[in-house]
């Protein structure tokens, strides 16, 4: 008994969230596949009928909209906030006496929820309150900053409050990384006289390959969910132009009694996040089994 | 243990008091969860005590009823709808088609709803020729709201037709002044876009585009005249509207910044909580053009068991649509009855006329509902329009290329 016990007490605690992940996870993702191949509108509905709601999708510009700003705002988000984390934890990197303090100024951002952020950038973007309201009184009457409230503009809005939430915690990641390089290969090359900048480029960043995957991977998917700053930002204006697709589909489920269409946007935002974490799935396996 | 006991107690209470009563019991599902509607909504809950029921309530707040209409769907997939949910116009449709719905033609019958309520508005409450919801209020949508000392100085009068509006904008403009106070948030779009359209299209025009969703009247050359008449609005609103609320649009009509508001009569409520009187600080007046828009607030009666279910149910249908109901709750919300029959005497001018104008409208078939407010089409039609509207107000689409995409999106809406 005990040695059954021994034997099989993982498997045991884990059968329950095994469970649960099978149910409330893949089992919805089938659910919700299915939904999208039906006519569904306020109620769900079960008959199949065919890739109707696929066509419905790729039809409506609201959705192009929303899609071609996935890739802007995630791509823009991504890039940026690792570029900024990367240079802020190097010069935090450089032994400087109140690195503490400054790295808990950075990092604080991130405990604030994307409401509070993205209310916070609503005031300060706001031209008749703040930014440009701010310059025009200083008395530089020709000073626009109107991103927030100009169409083409808005969704770089949405990138700059992501920005300044995330890249702290990029940083943070990025300095455990940077402290984690072994010191021996540094001491050695600074013997041999090559320059600080040298260090960085081929030796400390090349060995932080796992680093940069990793925030890639938390960055890709804050940016494919992304939902409550834009809600809180721009409410998905002006007119739809940031709305993205995790907006999109809350406006067909909740407000327009569309199921359908929210089910197959949504399945259309999962194969995006197929697209990214698959090829990682395939290569942190295949390392493991080398 | 101490929860357990007290779990205990209160069911037994409940056993002992349905058992022993058999009193009316309602559970009720709205949104009316802001100051001056929670008060609205307690009235009916004082006037349902005060005939014996026992009344369940259960407000959901947030997203302008979207978030009460998703409890509602859970309920009902979980096979436990509420007795009553507050939804309006073909929604009510849209769920009697999933038969969800009781049938409340009873009431009705006893209490000549037939009679009493207007014929368009007594339509949004049958479902396939049976009563299954009670009308509450009527909401005009086509107001335009003005600062009356600001019109005065310029010498203004409310404008009634468009042209007139779009002169006296141009000499407020130039006075400095913000012609029209708007809100860049979709819904406040289509708002301002149906005012405009009954205007121009008139109202068998609307009745076409936005209720048949007849595709010529949708592509003709007074749809893209409406949508040049949008183009021209969005020169009137000041630069900082994106994403502005109502109520601070109404705020800038109030102290000044702007002149005029199109939005309906809940920005009388601003005003009037202000403490500013109609006809004297500010004025009210249909938009122009012949009709009224409106938005019916209702509660759908949903199909439940038990006696003392449905005879709560009753009870409340019969007080919703009484007169005392009619006529308190209507004062507090700014709506007028939806009734005809109720005295108008505590009302203030602007209600007044807008009673007047919907028996007017009534009677000469102009009375019309409300698309930017779910009252004229199903949730998937509308908001394709809308997404057309707000797309158009806030680039530099062409008129012709807007009636097109209104064309698309409706048929893709399907």
């Amino acid at each position: 008994m005990t040695k059954w016990l021994e034997e099989n007490t993982p498997k045991l605690v884990l059968a329950p969230s095994f469970v649960a992940v099978l149910i409330f996870v893949y089992g919805f993702i089938a659910w919700t596949a299915w939904v999208s191949l039906t006519r569904s509108r306020l109620l769900p509905k079960y008959e199949i009928d065919s890739f109707i709601q696929y066509d419905r999708l790729f039809a409506s510009p609201r959705w192009d909209t929303a899609f071609s700003n996935l890739f802007v705002f995630g791509f823009l988000f991504i890039v940026i906030a690792m570029i900024l984390g990367l240079i802020l934890a190097i010069l935090l990197d450089q032994n400087i006496r109140t690195e503490g303090a400054i790295r808990t100024i950075y990092l604080y951002p991130m405990a604030l929820s994307m409401i509070v952020t993205g209310t916070a950038w609503k005031w300060i973007l706001n031209p008749g309150l703040g930014l440009e309201a701010t310059v025009r009184g200083w008395g530089f009457e020709n000073f626009t900053f109107d991103w927030l409230v100009n169409p083409d503009m808005a969704i770089y809005t949405i990138v700059i409050a992501a920005i300044w939430q995330s890249s702290g915690f990029v940083m943070a990641l990025f300095l455990a990384g940077l402290r984690s390089v072994d010191q021996e290969i540094i001491k050695a090359a600074q013997v041999d006289g090559i320059p600080t900048w040298r260090v960085y480029t081929a030796i400390i960043i090349p060995s932080m390959a796992p680093i940069f995957l990793s925030a890639f991977i938390v960055l890709s998917h804050l940016a494919i969910k992304s939902f409550d700053l834009v809600i809180a930002l721009t409410g998905g204006g002006p007119g739809y132009a940031t709305d993205l697709p995790a907006t999109y589909m809350y406006a067909m489920a909740f407000s327009r009694g569309d199921i359908g269409q929210a089910a197959s946007s949504a399945m259309i935002m999962m194969l995006v996040v197929f697209t990214i974490v698959v090829p990682y799935l395939y290569s942190e396996l295949r390392s493991k089994n080398d | 243990m101490k929860t357990k006991v007290l779990g205990a107690v209160s069911g037994l209470a409940i056993v002992a008091s349905t058992v022993a009563f058999a009193e009316p019991q309602a559970e009720v599902l709205h949104y009316w969860t802001s100051g001056g509607e929670a008060k609205s909504v307690a009235v009916l809950q004082g006037e349902f005590a005060a005939n014996g029921g026992t009344w369940t309530d259960m407000p959901v707040a947030g997203g302008g009823g979207d978030a009460a209409g998703t409890a509602l769907r859970a309920r009902v997939l979980a096979g436990n709808a509420p007795t009553a949910a507050q939804i309006k116009g073909p929604a009510i449709q849209e769920w009697y088609e999933e038969g969800v719905l009781a049938d409340i033609s009873a009431v009705a019958e006893a209490n000549n709803w037939a009679d009493v309520l207007p014929a368009s508005i007594a339509g949004h409450m049958q479902c396939d020729g049976t009563w299954c919801a009670a009308p509450v209020n009527v909401h005009r949508v086509d107001w335009i709201w003005a600062n009356a000392e600001v019109l005065s100085a310029n010498g203004i009068d409310m404008p009634t037709s468009w042209d007139e509006f779009n002169a006296a904008a141009e000499q407020l403009q130039a006075a400095g002044i913000i012609p029209l106070a708007h809100g860049g948030q979709a819904w406040q779009d289509a708002t301002v876009f149906e005012a405009v359209a009954l205007g121009i299209l008139g109202a068998d025009g609307f009745h076409k585009a936005f209720v048949e969703l007849d595709t010529e009247t949708l592509t003709s050359d007074d749809m893209k005249a409406v949508f040049d008449q949008m183009r021209t609005m969005r020169g009137f609103v000041d630069s900082n509207f994106s994403g502005r609320d109502w109520n601070l649009a109404t705020a800038m009509v109030m102290n000044g910044e702007a002149a005029f508001q199109i939005m309906g009569d809940w920005a009388k409520g601003e005003f009037m909580a202000a403490g500013k009187v109609p006809g004297e600080d500010f004025l009210c007046a249909s938009t122009p053009g012949e009709g009224f828009l409106y938005n019916v607030d209702s509660f759908a009666m949903f199909a439940v068991d038990g006696e003392e279910k449905q005879q709560g149910q009753a009870l409340l249908a019969e007080l919703i649509v009484g007169k005392n109901f009619q006529e308190v709750f209507n004062l507090n919300k700014g709506s007028i009855p939806a009734r005809t029959d109720v005295e108008l005497d505590a009302f203030d001018s602007c209600a007044l006329l807008s009673a007047a104008d919907m028996s007017a409208s009534n009677d000469n078939g102009s009375l019309l509902p409300s698309y930017a407010h779910g009252m004229a089409l199903r949730g998937a039609q509308s908001g394709a329009i809308t997404d057309v509207v707000t797309a158009h107000f806030n680039s530099d689409m062409s008129s012709d290329d807007a009636v097109q995409m209104l064309a698309n999106a409706i048929a893709n809406s399907m």
